[in-house]
């Protein structure tokens, strides 16, 4: 039958890009992730030296103490490009409007008693600097960084971060009743509270760290590695005794988040470990020293909520990083 | 109690600039490094009018109602071999250059916004440029996705990224975005959002959107158009990045006056490439680049800068030799592409007589009389000797990096050769706006990597056309030459079941040596 012939003669006459094909070893068809990943990055014949760091290139190997053979080796498990970035956001994004719409309804807030309130919004409230920090940041990787691969999910990553200090910023709204106090109050605590200086000063020590991978141990692994598990697990699982789930529930999409991120951020440190003992060093080390600095920082933000117990809850937290980091990246933190 | 409701200003003020705060363990200058060294004076960030006010959330639902869309059409298109419904094969070319001249742009402009929206001194612009970062990398990959059904069955487009970064007139706009990024952040926003995409922006996406609108190509109008609520962002972000600064002191006029007359020099010769496509590459034409630069710099651009005068800002410099070339430009970009066709990755023709007579009649005072009689001797040559091939490497303008084949202003019979000397050295341009750009900044300038330099240097493979293809990854018989010649058409004519005419006539073509 003619349609037959017809449809049988359009072969195609290659199956992936050429850059594609040399990667994989064979002209053979190729995930979205990848063609719209790989190489995306200019590597050589660069025009002018920027007038910002005339000492590197526009894109250049030399931003970092890590060396890769292949910065390409860095390939997201998530396999996130655009697209399946954003839907997967606007999925969790469309559960977290039903959780609060749910709160709000049923005024769930209004069953938890006063105490536990103020305490939720002394804890969650400041925390929307520090993800506007984690924003800058991750935008500085992004910028800065080298090859699509990491530096396309840090661009997700720093978006995700001010979508959290939004989060945050509504779950105070819905504290304080739609009048901005607790977020004015939030922001006096971050400028001036002794509870919140170790940190502040953290994230602004951390916005003029120069190396883009320093950052990136810094801030996602160590920071993010104690903080997270201490706020939204710990303490939230502390105000659950009298919140119930209802404080969970605005918490959701950040948990879920840091559990999927977490596992972007240990695959990234684990292929640039294991390139080789430079980077493996370089990594622990930094590691170790942000790890401490993030554990000092928490501290007193433990303390609020756990009082004398805070010692141990944070010397808990680094101890499970410290396991993380051997287990998920092959690295040694202790 | 009734919980107030805070007004989507305010709201949009506390979600985003409340997040900042005055540093006081490091010097605020220290984390923004670049906001004071271009001489901008900004006393008040806060002045900044946020564009528009979208929170991230909103932002994800908007952005993934509309990746589902264009995804579920981008799969329907290849499932169908949407490929084979375009206008001719000639038209897939005009997709190769947008692959290895545009596409390799929005991923520049992913990071250099990034750069920007880490850069600004305030949350408003952080924001804005942050959004724009993401909303690029999309335009990319959204390209990438769409044209990956053409790479598979068509010629050109295997490598495009490799090609952006070496095949010379892929120079000619990669170049322009290196030089914007290697600005600082203000300058660089005010070439891409302001002058490139405020300004000039209706210049490339006409031309290519309603181009696959009129020759069948669904699967690119589809990712234009769900890119056009991104685009209108952007815009937006352009002129209130122009307005901040002109509005936060009159020492940034100047300043800006002369960013946007070089960016609009920078934009425009850039833009040139699109002039050829649409009045040589389109099957089926839109309108002409004389046309479209009359409705959309003429008019839109005229009663932009009218607005702007207020701040003290003029009509950009040299804007009446872009109305002067706007007759011959399309022409002779075209004929240099044809002549140096062997070293092109898209094939190149002489338009057909209907063509020619649109042609004629879009440029009655200029077509018959200097290019028409060039093509008709081209293919009359072709016909009696074979397809010809310029041997030689053209010179190039230091700062555009187009091949110096540009006529003067008043003069269409006298290519226009500008140079200055600089350290000694002489540098070469084609055109006034190209020199002063140089002479403005020569330190800059003659960094350029030049690719035709380049290849007289050894940079690229070696010295002869077989060597630089090979560095260039452009497969000669493949990539190259003459259309009527190419697989591309000998597949185009099996697939749609259609007798070559020609098929029986004589291949001639070779690249002298
Ligand atoms: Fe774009
Ligand atoms: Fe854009
Ligand atoms: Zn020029």
């Amino acid at each position: 039958m003619a349609i037959e012939i017809k449809t049988a003669s359009i072969e195609p006459i290659r199956h992936t890009f050429s850059n594609v094909a040399r990667r994989q070893g064979a002209d053979k068809p190729a995930s979205r992730y990848l063609e719209a990943m790989y190489d995306l990055q200019p590597t050589v014949n660069f025009h002018y030296r920027p007038l910002w760091d005339p000492d590197h290139e526009l894109y250049d190997t030399g931003r970092t103490a890590i060396d890769m053979a292949d910065w390409y080796a860095f390939r997201d498990p998530r396999q996130f490009y655009y697209g399946t970035w954003t839907i997967t956001r606007s999925k969790q994004q469309d559960v977290a409007e039903r959780n609060y719409a749910f709160v709000d309804k049923r005024n769930l807030l209004d069953l938890v008693g006063a105490g536990t309130r103020e305490r939720a919004e002394a804890v969650f409230v400041p925390l929307r600097h520090a993800e506007y920090a984690a924003n800058l940041n991750n935008m500085y990787i992004c910028a800065y960084g080298y090859g699509t691969a990491i530096t396309q999910a840090a661009s997700f990553n720093a978006v995700d971060r001010l979508g959290i200090a939004q989060y945050l910023s509504r779950i105070g709204l819905m504290l304080d009743g739609n009048t901005c106090e607790s977020l004015d109050r939030g922001k006096q605590a971050w400028l001036e509270a002794e509870t919140w200086q170790p940190l502040r000063r953290l994230t602004e020590d951390l916005m003029v760290t120069r190396d883009w991978f320093e950052l990136f141990v810094a801030q996602n692994f160590a920071l993010d590695g104690l903080s997270f598990p201490l706020v939204y697990e710990r303490i939230d699982g502390e105000l659950q005794k009298d919140a119930g789930s209802t404080i969970s529930m605005l918490n959701e999409f950040m948990n879920e988040w840091y559990g999927e991120t977490s596992r972007w951020v240990d695959s990234v440190l684990k292929t640039a470990a294991a390139e080789s003992d430079a980077n493996k060093a370089q990594i622990e080390q930094w590691a170790r020293h942000w790890c401490d600095r993030a554990g000092e920082a928490l501290q007193p933000v433990a303390t609020e909520v756990f009082g004398e117990r805070a010692d141990e809850v944070m010397a808990g937290l680094r101890e499970e990083l410290a396991t993380r980091a051997k287990k998920k990246a092959g690295l040694d933190i202790e | 109690m009734a919980a107030k409701r805070l007004n989507l200003r305010e709201k949009y003020q506390k979600f985003t600039r409340d997040l900042a705060w005055e540093p006081t363990y490091q010097k605020k200058s220290d984390i923004f490094p670049q906001t004071e060294f271009e001489g901008i004076h900004i006393h008040d960030w806060d002045k900044w009018e946020d564009p528009f006010r979208l929170t991230v959330d909103a932002y994800w639902k908007y952005q993934a109602e509309k990746e589902r869309k264009l995804y579920s059409i981008i799969d329907a298109f290849s499932q169908n071999n949407g490929q084979l419904n375009v206008t001719d094969a000639r038209y897939v070319n005009a997709l190769k250059l947008f692959l290895t001249g545009i596409s390799p742009l929005e991923y520049a402009a992913h990071r250099g916004f990034a750069m920007a929206g880490r850069q600004f001194g305030g949350v408003g612009p952080q924001v804005a440029c942050q959004m724009q970062s993401i909303d690029e990398l999309r335009h990319c990959q959204t390209q990438i996705h769409t044209i990956s059904q053409y790479n598979k069955y068509f010629n050109g487009f295997h490598d495009w990224n490799h090609m952006h970064q070496r095949v010379w007139y892929l120079s000619v706009p990669k170049s322009f975005f290196d030089d914007a990024m290697s600005a600082g952040p203000f300058e660089f926003v005010t070439a891409i959002s302001f002058s490139f995409e405020y300004v000039l922006t209706n210049l490339l996406f006409m031309p290519f959107m309603s181009g696959a609108a009129y020759n069948g190509d669904m699967a690119t109008v589809t990712f234009g158009f769900s890119a056009q609520s991104d685009e209108s962002r952007h815009m937006t972000l352009g002129l209130e990045v122009i307005k901040f600064m002109l509005e936060q002191d009159e020492r940034n006029v100047p300043i800006v006056q002369k960013w946007i007359d070089k960016w609009f020099w920078r934009g425009y010769r850039l833009l040139s490439l699109v002039s050829m496509m649409m009045d040589y590459m389109l099957p089926k034409r839109v309108m002409s680049w004389k046309e479209a630069w009359e409705m959309y710099f003429e008019e839109n651009g005229g009663a932009l800068f009218e607005d702007l005068s207020r701040y003290g800002i003029r009509m950009p410099k040299y804007w009446e030799v872009s109305v002067k070339e706007k007759e011959h430009l399309s022409h002779q970009l075209w004929a240099t592409f044809h002549n140096f066709g062997h070293a092109a990755a898209f094939h190149t023709w002489i338009p057909e007589e209907s063509e020619m007579q649109w042609l004629s009649e879009k440029y009655p005072d200029t077509f018959d009389k200097y290019y028409r009689p060039r093509f008709e001797f081209w293919r009359q040559h072709t016909k009696e000797k074979g397809r010809w091939y310029n041997p030689t490497l053209p010179m190039l303008c230091q700062t555009c990096q187009v091949p110096m084949l540009f006529t003067e202003p008043d003069d269409p019979t006298q290519i226009c050769y500008r140079s200055s000397q600089y350290n000694g050295e002489q540098y070469h341009f084609c055109s006034d706006g190209c020199k002063d750009i140089f002479d403005d900044e020569p330190e800059k300038y003659v960094q350029a990597w030049l690719p035709v330099h380049q290849i007289y240097q050894g940079n690229c493979g070696g010295a002869s056309i077989p060597e630089v293809l090979e560095y260039y990854h452009l497969v000669d018989g493949q990539d190259n030459k003459e259309y009527l010649e190419s697989n591309d058409r000998a597949n185009w004519l099996r697939w749609k079941g259609m007798a070559d005419t020609e098929a029986d006539r004589e291949v001639q073509a070779v690249v002298n040596e």
